[in-house]
């Protein structure tokens, strides 16, 4: 299915937010997660299904005032 | 101070525009600041080399939702921000305007009684204005961040006579100059006024030695706080003599 990731449309075989993480090689405990404009916890990743077209951000610390 | 922790520095920092990684880590360091500023951002290549800078800094995080429009943009961000740097502190900015990046007093209050029933300890960005600075308090602050002038102008204290008033309305509330400054100067007056720290990243970062501009504001900061303490006197419009009349010798 297509999805939406950190603003770049991407297919994925991944059926659940964990299951995208470990796909797109992010490293699991030091990155954020939000779909849909909702935070998703470290622990809820698991059971959070992906449907088609849903918006995926995957944020990591970053410099800022 | 903040939120039950005491600090022995008052100057905050942010890590955003240095010319080069090595440079802001020295920066932090000839600063003497505790409490250094971080974002969220999309993950890049880059990322790993910054943990690492946090890390061995040494200082607390405050991570900020700059660049958050909308109440909802700033919540999740900072739902993202505490389980990414395991702190319950934030820095709630939720701007308004693009040109003057002034906060959205109306979001920015919202926000700020949604994150403090979720047990976070919020930092809100705001101006000088009393009725605002009530309302954060209402709505569970236990510090306000009142602009110097608009992030990243160097304007200093641009409205001296409001921050003076918010200063004496709130008299028990860490108060700390976020946004504005330009010169150690600027901050050393913040200071001297009995503002309780100064957050502040452009005028380090984008000085032509970041790391001595860090070093002075230190000092100016630590020089305004001391002064402050001290008792500043009274200024009057004639002058006064300082040197003693009695005694003088009739040499005329």
């Amino acid at each position: 299915m297509q999805i939406d990731l950190n603003g770049e449309a991407r297919v994925t075989g991944a059926r659940t937010l964990a299951q995208l993480i470990e796909e797109q090689g992010f490293d699991a405990a030091s990155v954020a997660t939000a779909v849909n404009g909702a935070f998703v916890s470290r622990s809820a990743r698991d059971e959070t299904p992906l449907s088609p077209g849903a918006r995926v951000e995957v944020l990591s610390p970053m410099q800022g005032g | 101070m903040f939120y039950g922790t005491d600090l022995t520095s008052r100057l905050l920092l942010g890590t955003a525009q240095y010319p080069s990684p090595i440079v802001l880590r020295a920066a932090i360091a000839a600063s003497g600041a505790e409490v250094i500023t971080v974002s969220l951002r999309r993950e890049g290549a880059e990322g790993g080399a910054f943990r690492e800078i946090l890390t061995e800094s040494g200082c607390r995080i405050l991570p900020n939702t700059a660049g958050c429009h909308t109440v909802r943009e700033a919540v999740t961000t900072a739902q993202m921000a505490r389980e990414l740097f395991g702190t319950n502190w934030i820095k709630l900015e939720v701007i308004g305007h693009a040109d003057t990046l002034q906060p959205d007093p109306f979001a920015l209050v919202e926000a700020a009684r949604i994150l403090s029933a979720e047990g976070f300890d919020v930092f809100p960005y705001t101006t000088e204005d009393l009725i605002v600075g009530e309302k954060l308090i209402e709505a569970g602050c236990r510090v306000l961040m009142p602009w110097g002038a608009p992030i990243g102008s160097g304007q200093g204290l641009r409205n001296e006579g409001g921050l003076r008033a918010m200063r004496a309305h709130f008299p028990g509330v860490p108060l700390v100059i976020d946004a504005g400054l330009g010169a150690p100067s600027q901050a050393a007056r913040a200071m001297e006024m009995g503002f309780d720290a100064v957050l502040l990243n452009t005028a380090v970062a984008k000085a032509t030695d970041p790391v001595a501009m860090a070093s002075a504001f230190g000092q100016a900061v630590a020089a305004g706080r001391a002064a402050h303490a001290a008792g500043l006197m009274p200024s009057r419009d004639m002058a006064k003599a300082s040197t003693p009349i009695f005694g003088m010798a009739e040499l005329a």
